[in-house]
């Protein structure tokens, strides 16, 4: 199953990722319609800075997963793809998903006390954070093609290493 | 989305697209997705602090790390954004009048008033006596009132008070939006919108309106003065597109805004076209113009204009483009990648324009014409290096009727009515025959399948009666698709107005109708339908702002759109944007521009990127004017 992946070194800290986020989690689901609506808009994920560089911080859709199991209200689910959807009509607002969460993405909804998070946008093939990243920082594949492509990449860093010694 | 609506353009794009040459499509399609907070105007990059960006769904940062808000960048940046378009339309007017200097003080040969009726009728109009001076002398005051119009003093920029309404300079007058130099209002907006100074959203537009009347003057001194020196346009037919370049001629496309390069290479390749069959090329030279210096070369020469705007590249892609010549403004740097698929020998002309990979010319008014000559000549050398094989000339042209200065409208109407000219026009308003003005300018823009709006609105509109008015690439994009002809005026245009266009077309001789959409010329020649609708005012006895016309620029792409946007809304028009501008971040700016702004000024903008409901709402303008004269 497709995840959302992060090439750690490719992050510009442009939060491009975010407006899209938010824009596709929007009545309109269009930027400039999208940042006069209300309730606004919100985006599930968060470009950080640590040590000098950018890092989009994402939902992981952990199993099992931290906020899955303490929601006592039975407000989020695991649906058929993995990934942990949030329902808002049983949300009771007890943040304890978002106290668990390990990555701080479980985020408030402004106007009520309701908690929002990725969805992995369920309506779309390619979820809209992957689609709007400039450098592709973001990738949506399966952890094997993903995990594959970085062992390839350092096999060349190696060969090419041991190429110099030889 | 089909990228334009020009058969030509889309043959050419097909041709292209087989051979792996990127255009501007392409390039914009890499560019997806942009930014959202550039979209929205609230990147701002002032200080060495930034960028700062302001999060406009409220969750993370609300202002600057200098505390600016929203609506303070979106201000600044729009603001900027005047100036800039300012200067590009101020370095064109005083190109222009530095050569009437030069030529009345000997220093220019090549550049003779042409035009000594309008050289008379603008000294009148800034003030210069006129009786008992030679036409050099004339000359000499014109162009030194003009160039002093630059700098800052202490009275109004004279080609920005004496082009409107009394009734519009007290308004200016009322919110303290006189410009006293060109120069000056330009930089005026570069100081306040440095790190610390102007931080009030309103006061940082009305800042952007004071640039914009600069940039209005601007305009009307390039078209006034270039009218001095190259003639008043008269109407003239024509071809557009890219079927007017010859597979056996040599081919010189001359591409950009100021007729002071292109005049004279007009002139001078009359005399050259037995070099041209020398090597070969049966049909001699061709020359044909492209975006703003296409439209000076049809409006004055008749000469037939290639392409516009956001499909310049094709011309070169035609493979039937042996120099392509540029000065300055909407010239993609691309060409010169383009060019190098080809033989084309791209030249630019001008000391402030130079492109990596382009042959560069130097083109001085005193050395005019030798320097035509030179280039010229590098167009006829490049024909010899021609790749038959690669040639690709759509066969598709437009004929196109052009040339409508306001002098040409008016010696129209006069043939209607010899004493009063403008009554005709005026009583077909009251009448119901035309319901109202609209003025059609700016640029096609990659964004918006080229020409689609332009073509779409103006159809519905002429359908409802609407005299229709083009400028630029905007004028351009009718002509390649045949709407400035007699015929269009009967196949589309409404049962009033069709009349209307057609006494006044056999009045005027021309045994027919006026094409629907009357060409005034290129992006400075705004200023020609300011004049038109200055001069009904006046003769109303109203102000513009209670005139049933308005303005649309639907494909606009540079900032000197958003200078001739803002100042066409000063003078009073509701004004339509049929792009996106990046303000939306701003909601204190967006009320101010589509709605305050018309309490102080009477226009507004209308931002809507669908052709149809743009429609509904201009006509729902035209029609409260009308309204509000009892109409």
């Amino acid at each position: 199953m497709k995840e959302v992946f992060v090439h750690l070194d490719r992050c510009m800290g442009c939060r491009s990722c975010q407006l899209a986020c938010a824009t596709e989690h929007s009545a309109s689901k269009n930027l400039f319609q999208a940042v006069t609506e209300t309730p606004q808009p919100r985006y599930r994920l968060y470009v950080e800075r640590a040590d000098g560089k950018n890092l989009p911080i994402t939902c992981r859709h952990c199993d099992p997963a931290p906020c899955l199991e303490a929601c006592i209200a039975g407000a989020l689910s695991r649906d058929d793809k993995g990934a942990v959807i949030h329902q808002e009509s049983r949300c009771i607002g007890c943040w304890s998903c978002l106290m668990v969460c390990p990555y701080g993405v479980v985020g408030r909804k402004q106007e009520e006390r309701l908690a929002v998070k990725c969805d992995r946008c369920r309506d779309r093939d390619v979820p809209a954070c992957v689609s709007a990243c400039p450098t592709k920082a973001l990738v949506y594949a399966d952890p094997e093609e993903f995990a594959s492509k970085v062992r390839k990449v350092q096999a060349g860093i190696i060969v090419g290493a041991m190429a110099q010694h030889t | 989305m089909e990228r334009s609506c020009d058969e030509a353009a889309r043959s050419v794009l097909r041709a292209a697209e087989l051979e792996g040459i990127g255009t501007v499509w392409d390039r914009f399609e890499k560019q997806s997705p942009q930014c959202g907070f550039g979209e929205l105007g609230v990147c701002c990059r002032t200080c060495m602090q930034g960028p700062c960006r302001i999060d406009p769904f409220g969750e993370q940062a609300t202002l600057g790390a200098c505390g600016a808000t929203a609506d303070t960048i979106v201000a600044r940046n729009l603001t900027r954004s005047i100036a800039a378009g300012t200067a590009a339309h101020s370095g064109h007017a005083k190109h222009l009048a530095h050569t009437l200097l030069k030529w009345a003080e000997g220093k220019a040969p090549d550049y003779p008033v042409r035009d000594e009726a309008k050289l008379q009728a603008i000294a009148l109009k800034v003030g210069i006596a006129v009786g008992g001076k030679t036409t050099e002398a004339l000359a000499k005051e014109v162009a030194q009132v003009a160039l002093a119009d630059f700098s800052e003093k202490e009275t109004p920029v004279a080609w920005a008070a004496t082009n409107v309404t009394q009734g519009r300079v007290e308004t200016f007058l009322k919110y303290g939006v006189v410009p006293t130099g060109i120069d000056s209002a330009i930089s005026e907006v570069m100081h306040r919108t440095n790190y610390g100074v102007d931080a009030d959203p309103i006061n940082l537009l009305l800042g952007g309106v004071k640039c914009a009347l600069a940039d209005f003057a601007s305009c009307h001194m390039g078209t006034d003065i270039a009218d001095i020196l190259f003639g008043v346009p008269k109407p003239v037919v024509s071809r557009t597109n890219l079927g007017v370049l010859k597979p056996n001629a040599v081919n010189i496309a001359l591409h950009g805004h100021n007729p002071l390069l292109s005049d004279v290479i007009a002139q001078t390749a009359k005399a050259m076209h037995d070099e041209a069959r020398q090597v070969g090329a049966s049909e001699g030279l061709n020359l044909v113009g492209v975006c703003c210096t296409g439209n000076e070369l049809l409006m004055r020469h008749g000469i037939p204009s290639a392409t516009h705007s956001v499909s310049q590249e094709l011309a070169i892609l035609t493979g039937a483009v042996d120099a392509m010549v540029v000065d300055y403004q909407c010239i993609m740097p691309s060409l010169a990648s383009v060019a190098e698929c080809f033989h084309t020998r791209l030249i630019t002309t001008m000391p402030i324009a130079k492109i990596p990979g382009a042959t560069h010319v130097e083109f001085q008014e005193s050395n005019a014409k030798t320097a035509a000559k030179e280039i010229i000549r590098l167009g006829i050398k490049a024909f010899q290096a021609r790749d038959s094989g690669k040639l690709r000339i759509p066969q598709n042209e437009t004929p196109a009727v052009a040339g409508f200065s306001t002098e040409s409208i008016i010696g129209a109407l006069a043939m209607v009515n010899k004493e009063d000219p403008l009554k005709p026009l005026i009583d077909n308003i009251v009448n119901g025959n035309i319901q109202g003005v609209c003025l059609f300018a700016g640029c096609n823009n990659v964004r918006v399948m080229q020409d689609n709006n332009f073509v779409a609105m103006a159809k519905e509109l002429a359908q409802q009666n609407v005299l229709v008015l083009a400028t630029g690439c905007g004028g351009g994009a009718f002509a390649r698709h045949g709407l400035l002809t007699p015929e269009a005026t009967n196949q589309y245009a409404g049962a009033g107005l069709k009349a209307v266009l057609t006494a006044v077309g056999e009045a005027a001789g021309l045994g027919g109708p006026l094409p629907l959409i009357l060409h005034m010329g290129s992006c400075v020649d705004n200023s020609r339908a300011a004049d038109v609708a200055v001069a009904v005012a006046n003769k109303l006895g109203v102000d513009v702002d209670k005139l049933p016309v308005v303005a649309s620029a639907p494909e606009a792409t540079t900032e000197k759109a958003i200078a001739i946007g803002t100042w066409a809304v000063a003078a009073g028009l509701p004004t339509h944007v049929g792009v996106i501008p990046p303000v939306l971040g701003g909601p204190a700016v967006v009320k101010a521009l589509t709605q305050d702004i018309k309490g102080l000024f009477g226009g507004y903008f209308i931002v809507d990127t669908d052709p149809s409901s743009s429609v509904s709402k201009l006509m729902d303008a035209i029609r409260e004017r009308r309204k509000g004269l009892g109409l």
